[in-house]
């Protein structure tokens, strides 16, 4: 293995690029906060936190979805992904940066007592709500404050302990014995992250952060939704960074056998996407009844009729028809194509999910929204682009990378 | 129902099968199949076989079930005989959609296993010629047909040389047939002297 490249230099058309993303949607989102957000106008506000809010909330999610990826593979005993695992464990480091982001914005909401956005936050309006009342022990300052800091403390910690232990693979060659303990040890530490991962993103989280802003209405399917979309937008993040670090002439372990596997992660999981979409949307539709169709009347009937079925389209109809083919899941251009379609309608997808209850007359798609997320996407391209380089390439003494090197699909 | 004749090889190594099967198709023999006890990966592309095309037939399964659901469901609720059910419009798509989802699983997965058995010609009662009772054991068993040009003892010789642990000519039906397996042959086939 004498010709693999281990070491990532940056290259530097990516960092002007990241730059450039970083400096103007920086600007937008300055420009956006000084005259929205700290205007004295609540609908202002409410546009700026509320586009804010829902951009960050997408990213750390996103980015704990490559940490999930890799522990759950992990837990499987997985060997496939091991060529590439450092391209997920460079995503995952994006975790507790945009988790602290995530943090700030959601403190300023809550301790700023922004109620338009959490109606719960009003303690008047609470007082006088027995349906809200009811659900106090749970929506409340205190609890949310200490879930969140929780929440995200403890997926960058374990994502930095899986971090940790995979770096161990780098150095010495393992006998038996000692790779029989590496796995188990992997195994531990994924299942942390796993247990916490089901305690907060496939349940309380989505309802603390997005399902409380409708603070009246609820979904047993809420969180599942959450889940997929930011899963899915996962796989096509690490599927994004995979080609493009293979196309600059590393990664020559990683071949179209892996590519098609991560592409059926996406095809699958657009279609769990859409089933829960669409069980979410069928039960409240069948049912009928006035407290639960209020989430669905102004997204199906009003303003955001054509962003919520335009989502339709992207996160179903185009990974259905487009990747079903076996061979369109071997073909690093379209999968790198449906990548960047997959993550863009599940961003538009966040964007309803939260706009759709916070801003109900009227669609605010445009500068801020696309600004904010050009901020997103250029830290993300630089941090992980700069954690890749930190790091060798190939986790050599892997005892699984064998496996993986002749993955056959 | 015709009766061929074929040069079988057997092999007790994956490691010899490979090149092996290389050899074999290198000189110009064309392997009908190799019958393995698992699946072994990678001896399709050796074998120079073309993908299956199972999925595709699926696929179209898949659509007739959907199209199947769609139209006999509506039908049947806006012409046929409509139904006030909790005051839902007669055309009730979101509805239905549970009903169009199984219509169409149930139509691609009996499609296929269908398919599927034709293609490996294997159905309750109906019986195929075994090559070598030790295939669902533990030997690799490679069988050529013969056409009228093959010198069988020269393709015997090539494929011991090229490490079979066993060949040998048999003379068998080639496709599936229903009935009973001949039972006065233990061995399931007949052994052609020459």
């Amino acid at each position: 293995m004498a010709s693999i490249k281990e070491q990532f230099e940056i290259p530097g058309k990516l960092k002007t690029w990241a730059y450039a993303l970083i400096g103007i949607g920086g600007v937008a989102l300055l420009v956006g906060m000084f005259t929205k957000g700290f205007s004295n106008d609540e609908h202002e506000q409410v546009h700026f936190w509320g586009t804010l809010m829902y951009n960050t909330i997408f990213w750390t999610l996103v980015t704990n979805a490559a940490m999930f990826f890799l522990c759950f593979s992990t837990m499987a005993q997985a060997a496939w992904m091991q060529s590439f695992r450092r391209i997920a464990e460079a995503i995952s480091t994006l975790v507790p940066v945009f988790g602290a982001i995530t943090f700030a914005v959601l403190m300023y909401v809550v301790l700023g007592n922004k109620h338009h956005i959490y109606h719960w936050l009003d303690a008047a309006a609470v007082a006088k709500d027995p349906v809200l009342k009811g659900k106090a022990g749970f929506l409340n300052p205190t609890f949310f404050i200490i879930w969140t800091t929780l929440a995200i403390g403890l997926w960058s910690y374990f994502g930095y302990r899986m971090r940790q232990i995979s770096r161990e693979a780098d150095e010495n060659p393992m006998d038996l014995a000692t790779a029989t303990k590496f796995n188990i040890r992997s195994m531990t530490r994924s299942g942390f992250f796993l247990v916490w991962f089901g305690l907060t993103v496939a349940s309380t989280i989505p309802w603390l952060w997005l399902m409380s802003i409708d603070a009246h209405w609820y979904s047993t399917m809420y969180s599942w939704y959450t889940f997929a979309s930011s899963f899915v937008a996962g796989m096509a993040l690490i599927a994004l960074w995979v080609i493009y670090v293979k196309n600059k002439g590393y990664l020559e372990l990683t071949n179209q056998e892996h590519i098609h596997d991560i592409a059926k992660f996406m095809f699958a999981f657009s279609i769990f996407w859409t089933y829960l979409w669409f069980s979410q949307y069928m039960l409240i539709w069948y049912a009928n009844i006035p407290e639960e169709t209020v989430y669905f009347k102004h997204r199906v009937q009003g303003a955001y009729k054509p962003i919520f079925f335009l989502n339709l389209v992207i996160n179903f109809l185009a990974p259905l028809i487009i990747l079903m083919k076996r061979s369109a899941k071997r073909n690093f251009t379209l999968v790198a194509f449906m990548a960047v379609l997959i993550l863009f309608g599940h961003w538009i997808d966040f964007y309803q999910m939260v706009m759709g209850s916070l801003m109900k007359e009227h669609v605010t798609l445009g500068w801020l929204d696309f600004g904010i997320l050009g901020f997103f996407v250029g830290v993300l391209i630089l941090m992980v682009a700069r954690s890749l380089a930190s790091k060798p390439l190939i986790v050599k003494n892997h005892p699984f990378l064998k496996e993986s090197i002749i993955h056959q699909v | 129902m015709a009766q061929k004749k074929f040069v079988v090889g057997c092999f007790d190594d994956e490691k010899v099968l490979f090149p092996a099967v290389k050899q074999v198709r290198t000189a110009g023999y064309k392997i009908q199949d190799v019958y393995t006890p698992f699946p072994v990966h990678g001896l399709d592309h050796a074998l120079g076989m073309r993908e299956t095309s199972l999925h595709t037939a699926g696929f179209i399964y898949g659509i007739t079930g959907t199209t199947t659901a769609i139209s006999a469901i509506s039908w049947i609720f806006t012409k046929d005989w409509p139904l006030n059910i909790g005051g839902k419009p007669h055309f009730a798509l979101p509805a239905w959609i549970p009903i169009i989802f199984e219509l169409t699983v149930l139509f691609a997965a009996v499609g296929m296993v269908m398919t599927f058995m034709w293609l490996c010609q294997m159905a309750p009662g109906v019986k195929k010629h075994h090559f070598h009772k030790r295939a669902t054991d533990d030997l690799f068993v490679m069988v050529i047909e013969c056409n009228e040009k093959t010198n069988a003892e020269d393709l015997k010789a090539l494929l011991a040389s090229n490490g079979a642990v066993e060949t040998d000519i048999q003379v068998a039906e080639d496709g599936w047939w229903f009935g009973t397996y001949d039972t006065e042959n233990d061995n399931l086939y007949k052994q052609v002297a020459h």
